[in-house]
């Protein structure tokens, strides 16, 4: 077992199918000749190892790198493209929302548009709101899209070889702090299905559904309330769509309380999707109301001090479980 | 420091080789072989008859709202002509006679047209690629750059052509289209059906610039504008497009300089926003009617030769109407629905698909309440 960061993760992840695959190739702003000379950064190394025929620096042009991932997906390549932060999701939305998701649907099955799109996301760096903002409620919402939000380098890799090879549109959201978190990696080649949850941590008394960076809070709290013989299950959603009900809901009827935990904003947030699965499929489970644990309704906050409070923590957390036990 | 003048080439050229009323500038001639002329002809009669039919369909309720190309025969297929069968024609969505003439059939439009995503595979495998119509105005061109980028990828001498109107230069998807092509050198050709109207929107409203071709130059790319009812000048300035993007020299923007002689689609009324006296300007310069003068002067058609062409387009349409007609009987089974969102069935498509089902078999069995 070998230890990365998930910068590093995913690194490898995109240098491991370059090689299997010579139809893979990368574009996107700033990814070959990066501002940041960081090793840990995603696509570090990749320029000098591959050319810049395999690794593109584009104009900044959101809806032409995602165009031109369609196009050339369409024409039987294997795009893994790079949209800076997620807000610039909206910049790109017409390609993914209107062309990627749904292309193959009125083509009638008979094109075939396999693409990454991988996005930063997250806040905690003061780069505030245009930045900063979780939008994968919105590519959920999209019909023709799988959406995935990695927690640990193992999950980046993994998740990201697959989404690679799946014929299907996959928008692939990184949380920014994760990059730099260490995690072990296995040495082989390992591929994680997309759309299986894993349970992160056993617990017999709630609950708690999260993803991406909000993995690590909830473990954090996990760890605490065991300190108070409190076992708390944290289910790793890993991919939002398609999403894994299974788990979700072997959970809720295990522990019969629910907390949903995402970094994003509330109204409209996935925290209702998960909420309204539970209540259609396990309510007769359920022993209490279930609670979301999210950021507030507000832009994401450029002030250290403010954004400190926007997001979840472990203590926002602990105190919705307890107000469910 | 001084203010002086960049200087820059700065030279849009306007192409026409064949009058309004046929006669021909024979310095200007492309001479091309006496067969293209006959199957440029046939296919533009059979693009305005086509349409003629469509409207009469969708009038009578038997198929939905269509993007009519009567006027533009001359643009869209002189353009097209151009290609190998191993390009790429990228459309927007008002290029059926186009599209028919890269190998789609009658009855795909047709089926299309009444709804039916089924239309896309009835065409051979083998057909010359083309993507399907892209509604969101413009965003078709972007599709067409990352065409072009995998087609140089793989070191192939293949060329992109896309279409879009006046009105798509106003979207931000037509610059970055254009940007992206003229920074990676793209093999693509921006074609232009300036047909005047982007629905109600007149051209001398949609920008300020005199000409849409000059819009190359910012891109660093070269610009003509051509007499888009003029076949021959069309087939002459997109040769000269594709040549170029084949040859590794990158792109080009074709304004064609034509008319819509119908409505925008079939929701509008264009005697809201037009007169009728315009409307009769243009149909003085038909690119049907001064080709067919051309061809006739040439000895290449007679008059009883076209009415026999005619007959035999209104044969080839009612025999699609039928057949398209008769297919959509045997579709719509509501279940396809849930067929080609993604390659596979993921699991909550799956429990949707079985509650569609369910319900279905609920309305058999309770007699249709």
């Amino acid at each position: 077992m070998q230890t990365l960061r998930m910068g590093q993760a995913i690194n490898q992840a995109l240098r491991e199918e370059m090689l299997r695959d010579p139809d893979v190739f990368l574009a996107g702003e700033g990814i070959g000749v990066g501002i940041h000379h960081s090793p840990l950064l995603p696509t570090a190394g990749l320029l000098k190892d591959f050319g810049a025929g395999r690794v593109k620096d584009t104009p900044v042009s959101e809806a032409a790198i995602a165009g031109l991932a369609v196009g050339a997906a369409v024409a039987g390549l294997r795009p893994v493209v790079e949209i800076m932060f997620n807000p610039f999701f909206t910049l790109a939305s017409d390609m993914i929302v209107n062309h990627a998701a749904k292309l193959r649907y009125l083509s009638g099955g008979k094109s075939s548009f396999p693409l990454v799109v991988r996005m930063k996301s997250g806040a905690g760096f003061g780069a505030g709101c245009q930045h900063s903002h979780n939008l994968e409620a919105w590519a959920a919402h999209c019909p023709g899209l799988k959406v995935v939000m990695p927690s640990t380098p193992a999950d980046a890799k993994g998740l990201l070889k697959s989404a690679i090879r799946d014929p299907n549109p996959v928008i692939f959201i990184e949380d920014l702090a994760l990059y730099f978190v260490p995690g072990p990696v296995p040495e082989e080649e390992v591929m994680i299905p997309i759309g299986q949850a894993e349970v992160k941590r056993p617990g017999k008394d709630v609950t708690v559904v999260t993803w991406s960076k909000m993995v690590g809070v909830a473990l954090e709290a996990a760890d605490q309330l065991a300190r108070e013989n409190i076992g708390m299950e944290v289910v790793d959603l890993r991919t939002l769509v398609p999403m894994d009900k299974e788990t979700l809901l072997a959970s809720v009827r295990k522990t019969g309380r629910l907390v949903v935990l995402h970094e994003a904003t509330r109204t409209g947030g996935f925290a209702g999707e998960v909420a309204a699965v539970v209540m259609e499929e396990a309510f007769a489970h359920l022993q209490a109301p279930l609670r979301r644990v999210t950021g507030p309704d507000i832009p994401v906050p450029a002030s250290p001090p403010l954004e400190r409070f926007y997001l979840p923590s472990a203590e926002k957390l602990m105190a919705a479980v307890r107000e469910i036990l | 420091m001084p203010r002086k003048t960049i200087q820059m080439e700065k030279r849009i050229d306007y192409l026409g080789i064949l009058d309004a009323d046929g006669k021909l500038d024979a310095k200007l001639d492309p001479d091309l072989p006496k067969e293209l002329l006959l199957k440029l002809h046939r296919a533009m009669v059979l693009g305005r008859r086509f349409d003629e039919r469509l409207l009469n369909l969708q009038r009578q309720g038997r198929i939905g709202t269509f993007a009519p190309i009567s006027g533009q025969e001359a643009s869209q297929l002189g353009a097209v002509a151009t290609l190998r069968d191993d390009d790429w024609m990228v459309p927007s969505f008002r290029e059926t006679a186009a599209e028919i003439w890269r190998g789609r059939s009658l009855e795909s439009v047709i089926l299309a047209y009444g709804g039916f995503n089924e239309a896309a595979t009835l065409d051979p495998e083998d057909a010359p690629p083309t993507l399907p119509v892209a509604v969101p105005v413009g965003s078709q061109m972007l599709h067409a750059v990352g065409i072009a980028w995998a087609m140089r990828y793989r070191r192939e001498d293949r060329v992109v052509l896309t279409f879009f109107g006046d009105g798509a230069t106003s979207e931000g998807d037509f610059h970055e289209a254009m940007n992206f092509a003229g920074v990676f050198q793209s093999p693509v050709v921006f074609l232009c059906q300036n047909n005047q109207w982007a629905i109600s929107v007149p051209r001398s409203k949609q920008t300020r610039a005199r000409t849409l071709a000059q819009k190359a130059l910012a891109y660093g790319m070269p610009g003509i504008q051509v007499d888009g009812n003029d076949v021959l000048a069309v087939v002459a300035a997109v040769a000269e497009a594709v040549e170029r993007a084949r040859a590794g020299d990158g792109p080009t923007l074709v304004e064609c300089v034509t008319y819509r002689m119908m409505m925008h689609t079939t929701a509008d009324d264009p005697k809201r926003y037009r007169s009728d006296e315009e409307v009769e300007g243009w149909r003085a310069k038909d690119p049907i009617k001064r080709f067919e003068a051309y061809l006739v002067k040439r000895k290449l058609l007679t008059k009883p030769g076209i009415a026999k062409i005619e007959e035999e387009i209104q044969g080839q349409i009612q025999q699609a109407v039928e057949g398209a007609e008769k297919r959509m009987a045997s579709l719509g089974d509501p279940l396809e629905m849930f067929a080609h969102a993604y390659a596979e069935l993921p699991p909550h498509l799956e429990a949707q698909r079985e509650e569609l089902a369910a319900e279905l078999r609920d309305s058999r069995e309770g007699g249709g309440r």
